[in-house]
């Protein structure tokens, strides 16, 4: 019965002596210690969300990054291209105004041959009448009555008349 | 080891003191030699007997109904042989010489000697950690703190925390305290020729009057409207749940106060019984056998120790939350 009866002594020293330590303990280790370690689980976790943060960061500026190379080859890419259409349509566009230019010439060549040879022939036609009318002129002044001396006459002028 | 053969010193040393007034032979009584040393004592024995014996004599303190406060030293008792002042030591209580007088005894016994050391033992170690915690902010834990850290974030994240709920910060500093006072309790009884404090009904009792004072205090609505009036419960049944429910408001401390004190007091009467077998047979091989066997079982209380000072924190922890709970859950009261 003894060991299952609370003394008095033990009751009141057991409830001064836990007073006090929960009182002390409460005020100068408890309340320090489990402030200090919820500032530190919070900076701890304050830091991984910051480190995670930078990595998403890092991520997306990283797709950010690859996405404006993509597009920058991409234009690069289009620009490349019409400028490529352009030379071609103006290398074209020369090649058919030189191609006109060139038939124009000709064209213009041909008809100013025409008309050269056509003057010339009509020259070679004036020379040729007034070349027949001296002749004739000259026959007329000379004694044409031999036939020799008709065939002379004409040596002589063929002689003298230059042909080109 | 050293624990069982400290063991062996101290038994011869008081089943002698009733068969010496009779002057007969010594005869080995292991029930009175176990119920000695789980019981309290005014003075801290080492070894020896009677006279012989070495011991820490502590203060006596007496508050006597004609006499006045007393204090005296229990050396005064000459090892409960003697009586002084008209006081006489009578199965390890103080008893009145005159019949007359009523003495209120609050002296500084073996068990309250032992309580103050472990105190002192836990105020030395955790105002120090406190101290390094302030001189180290936002450091990793270092030396005492690396050791007791662990243990502060299990009370608070395995017991305090999932029990109690968001309000647990208010209640954290007395489960902490209880936790680390039974724990080095425990141990210190567990240390040859300690005392057995928390094997003590009075240490128990008072550690679940105040874990009852912290329930009531802190009881809302819910709590006590589930007491009196048992909601979701036919009318009639609520009169017989009310004196139910306000029974178990105190059997849930007792359970408390029983389960400590007597799993402590279990393992000291284990270890004393097995080691008792090797006087009671006169025998040195059976110490061969009870020695290696007191020692597992040394281990295991070593075991029970931590364990019981969880259990009475959970348990604390577990009644407070039920106080503080903002919804009852009607299913599992009990």
């Amino acid at each position: 019965m003894e060991l299952i009866t609370p003394s008095l002594g033990l009751l009141f020293w057991s409830a001064i002596i836990f007073a006090t330590l929960l009182f002390i303990l409460t005020k100068f280790a408890w309340k320090p210690i489990v402030g200090a370690l919820e500032e530190r689980e919070k900076f701890i976790s304050d830091a991984l969300d910051q480190a995670n943060k930078a990595k998403e960061e890092m991520s997306k500026l990283k797709s950010d990054n690859e996405a404006l190379l993509l597009q920058a080859r991409q234009e690069r890419d289009k620009i490349l291209k019409d400028a490529q259409t352009v030379a071609a349509a103006t290398m074209a566009e020369a090649k058919e105004k030189a191609q006109s230019e060139s038939d124009k010439m000709v064209a213009n060549a041909r008809l100013q041959i025409i008309n050269e040879k056509n003057a010339a022939i009509l020259e070679l036609k004036n020379l040729v009448a007034t070349t027949s009318l001296e002749i004739a002129e000259q026959i007329m002044k000379k004694d044409l009555s031999s036939e020799s001396s008709q065939k002379d006459l004409i040596d002589a002028y063929l002689k003298e008349s230059k042909f080109n | 080891m050293l624990l069982s053969l400290s063991f062996l010193a101290s038994f011869p040393s008081f089943s002698s003191n009733e068969d010496n007034s009779t002057g007969k032979e010594q005869k080995f009584n292991a029930a009175e030699m176990i119920k000695h040393h789980i019981a309290d004592a005014y003075d801290w024995h080492f070894f020896g007997e009677g006279h012989a014996s070495v011991s820490m004599p502590l203060p006596v303190i007496l508050y006597s109904t004609t006499k006045g406060l007393q204090i005296f030293s229990s050396s005064n008792f000459h090892h409960g042989t003697e009586s002084y002042n008209g006081y006489r030591i009578d199965h390890n209580h103080i008893i009145c010489l005159d019949e007359s007088e009523k003495i209120y005894d609050i002296s500084i016994t073996k068990n309250v000697a032992s309580m103050m050391l472990a105190a002192i033992i836990i105020m030395i170690i955790f105002l120090s950690i406190s101290a390094s915690y302030k001189k180290n902010v936002g450091q990793a834990p270092s030396g005492m703190q690396s050791v007791f850290e662990p243990l502060i974030t299990f009370v608070r994240d395995e017991i305090a925390s999932p029990n109690i709920g968001p309000k647990y910060a208010k209640y954290l500093p007395y489960l902490l305290t209880v936790f680390f006072f039974i724990w080095v309790n425990n141990l210190l009884g567990l240390i040859p020729t300690g005392a057995n404090a928390s094997g003590n009904i009075a240490f128990t009792l008072t550690l679940a009057a105040i874990t009852l004072l912290f329930t009531l205090f802190s009881g809302n609505k819910e709590y006590w409207a589930h007491i009196f009036w048992t909601p979701g419960v036919p009318l009639p049944l609520r009169v017989i749940m009310l004196p139910v429910e306000v029974i178990g408001i105190f059997t849930k401390p007792f359970a408390l106060m029983i389960r400590l004190f007597a799993n402590i007091t279990a393992g000291h009467i284990i270890i004393l019984s097995i080691l008792s077998f090797i006087f009671m047979f006169k025998s040195f091989a059976v110490a061969g056998v009870s020695v290696p066997f007191a020692v597992v079982m040394s281990l295991m209380e070593v075991f029970v120790a931590a364990l019981q000072a969880y259990i009475f924190t959970l348990l604390s922890a577990l009644f407070i939350g039920q106080a503080v709970a903002e919804h009852e859950h009607h299913d599992d009261h009990h």
